[in-house]
């Protein structure tokens, strides 16, 4: 006979059941998501053909041609350098720029709350729409920003159509967006950081120099290494603002990984290309996140106490 | 440690200006330029200094717009109402499947368990053309394509790794002693998990599912790939509208305030919760 729980006695409740419990509690979320895990094979599966859409009938299997194409493929290195460039550049940035607002907002008054709230919004303006803003501000015949530049010495600054000043339009938007998440992650850092190293340096007359380099920072470097690493993870990947402010241009000059992907598929129509790119870009995330998440696990054990 | 010099008060001081300038200034601006007409936009050199005007919130609600040239259509309002459908619907599924998980990966030791936690926290961190242009030609077989259901599905990408990593720490910090003893009173397992549970961690839930919103309403490339203009939300609207309507800056200024504000009055009723949800509950705030 099967036992079926009772109601009122869950004690007799079948071992089957609780067994089973969790997962039935946790598959149907992973469900929804792995009918993900079937386009990520197709990826793979793709980027081993020869595959355009406009040239159907030479789809072949080529094993790694994709890949070993890359090799000498000018552009496929030119991709790299700029994603490379983009993300270093925009997170350095954003952490010295980050670091150094937190510490002006660290203090635990009114004002600075306020403050760290209220530079949050940019965090929550869509990229795609801050770089439309920002479009909006660098526009030649009226923006601003260009307005602006030019009264500095600068009268035909063309911001992201200049090859010479894209990469410095498109950072500064992402700096905009971004350094908010920086600089809230290190404020609750460092305010959580114990107060007593602190005291003990004041009382001895410790230079702050020798404070902020020997104690604040060590004792932050879990927190830096974290919002680091999240934000690595999220700019080597960035699309929106690059997408929404040039497409990419002017010419090669802003072809980072993804919106060359989206490129090689949409206009190019050549999915084998895309989809390589893809995985690799996808093997550099990996990596990335294996290092990320362990640095997350500690500070979420931290957050969420041992217990 | 109060010790502070007039000067480096001074320093201070100048220093957090500068950065709420630059910090807020743009926001300013383009709300400033949402009320101005065309001529007052183009004046050189540009002044705060206007009659403010709604016409471009009008021609954007009406979905009229008068030029010289004549009225052209837009259907700017079609993408709002897109973001509030797409962003609200991925977030009621994604908390009815995140939540029972999560509460499963916090109490619950089981075999597969964290592995199946830290899979669904990898497609977080997956670059999303990897899978969206495989699907893109998956959808077009399945009739999926440009369809709400579609979107909805692919946006559980983003909704459900972050209301399943923030709800889990939330469950986690409840002392399952409460729990307990309502078991051990006769309830069952799932009028516990109703009655008990879900109640004490629902500030948390509450604003992983603000967060969710935020994060689904502020995505572009699902859409730009999945989309066409019909189902679009406004963040590939506003994009598609500067191409259409060319020159029309102020109306273009006020869609982008109009796709902003929303998400802004959400931000600021999740505040508390804000650093812990954009850690994915690392940090406590």
């Amino acid at each position: 006979m099967t036992t079926s729980a009772m109601p009122g006695r869950p004690a007799k409740q079948s071992r089957f059941r609780r067994k089973a419990l969790p997962y039935l509690l946790s598959l149907p979320a992973l469900l929804m998501c792995i009918g993900i895990l079937i386009p990520f094979i197709t990826a793979v599966y793709y980027s081993l053909l020869r595959y355009r859409l406009n040239l159907p009938a030479m789809k072949g299997f080529i094993w790694f041609q994709n890949y070993l194409n890359f090799f000498t493929d000018p552009k496929f290195w030119n991709t790299l350098k700029i994603s490379l460039v983009y993300a270093g550049l925009t997170v350095v940035l954003e952490l010295v720029l980050g670091l150094a607002i937190a510490l002006l907002l660290q203090k635990r008054t009114r004002l600075n709350n306020f403050l760290s709230i209220l530079l949050l919004l940019p965090l929550m303006t869509a990229p795609a729409l801050a770089a439309l803003m920002w479009k909006l501000m660098t526009n030649p015949n009226f923006g601003i920003l260009s307005y602006l530049v030019s009264l500095l010495g600068f009268p035909d600054m063309k911001w992201g159509s200049d090859p010479a000043t894209a990469l410095f339009t498109v950072t500064l938007v992402d700096v905009w967006v971004y350094t908010p998440f920086m600089m809230i992650l290190l404020l609750a850092g460092l305010r959580s950081l114990p107060p007593a190293p602190f005291e003990a340096a004041a009382l001895d007359g410790v230079p702050r120099s020798f404070v902020f380099f020997r104690i604040t920072l060590p004792m932050l470097m879990p927190y830096i290494l974290t919002a680091t690493l999240f934000r690595l993870l999220d700019s080597i990947q960035q699309f929106d603002i690059i997408y929404a402010m040039t497409q990419g241009g002017p010419g090669d000059k802003l072809l980072v990984f993804q919106v060359q992907a989206y490129l090689d598929f949409f206009q190019a129509t050549n999915v084998g290309r895309s989809a390589a790119l893809m995985i690799i870009l996808w093997a550099i995330t990996y990596a990335l996140s294996n290092v990320f998440i362990k640095q997350w696990l500690k500070l979420r054990e931290k957050a969420h106490g041992a217990a | 440690m109060d010790h502070t010099s007039t000067l480096e008060k001074v320093i201070r001081g100048v220093l957090i200006t500068l950065v709420v300038i630059f910090f807020m200034f743009p926001i300013v601006w383009i709300f400033l330029m949402s009320f101005q007409t065309n001529e007052s936009i183009l004046r050189i050199p540009p002044s705060v200094v206007f009659t403010p005007t709604f016409d471009n919130y009008i021609a954007l609600v009406t979905g009229e717009m008068r030029t010289a040239a004549g009225s052209l259509q837009l259907d700017f309002m079609r993408n709002l109402w897109n973001s509030v459908l797409l962003s609200s619907v991925s977030v009621v599924i994604a908390l009815i499947l995140g939540v029972p998980a999560a509460y499963a990966f916090a109490r619950f030791k089981f075999r597969l368990g964290e592995d199946i936690a830290f899979t669904l926290l990898s497609f977080r961190f997956a670059p999303p053309l990897l899978v969206l242009l495989p699907l893109s030609l998956y959808f077009k077989t399945l009739g999926l394509t440009n369809t709400y259901v579609g979107l909805i599905w692919v946006y559980q990408l983003i909704c459900l790794p972050l209301i399943l990593w923030i709800v889990r720490g939330y469950f986690e910090d409840l002392s399952p002693d409460i729990e307990h003893a309502h078991r051990i009173a006769g309830y069952s397992w799932f009028q516990t998990f109703r009655k008990i549970a879900i109640p004490l961690a629902l500030p948390g839930i509450a604003a992983a599912g603000l967060l969710a919103f935020i994060f689904a309403w502020n995505n572009f490339v699902f859409a730009l790939v999945l989309a066409s203009a019909d189902k679009q939300p406004v963040t590939v609207g506003a994009l598609a509208f500067v191409t259409a309507s060319g020159i029309q800056y102020g109306q273009i200024a006020a869609a982008i305030i109009f796709s902003i504000v929303p998400t802004f009055v959400l931000a600021m009723f999740a505040q508390r919760y804000l650093v812990e949800g954009l850690s994915l509950g690392a940090v406590k705030g």
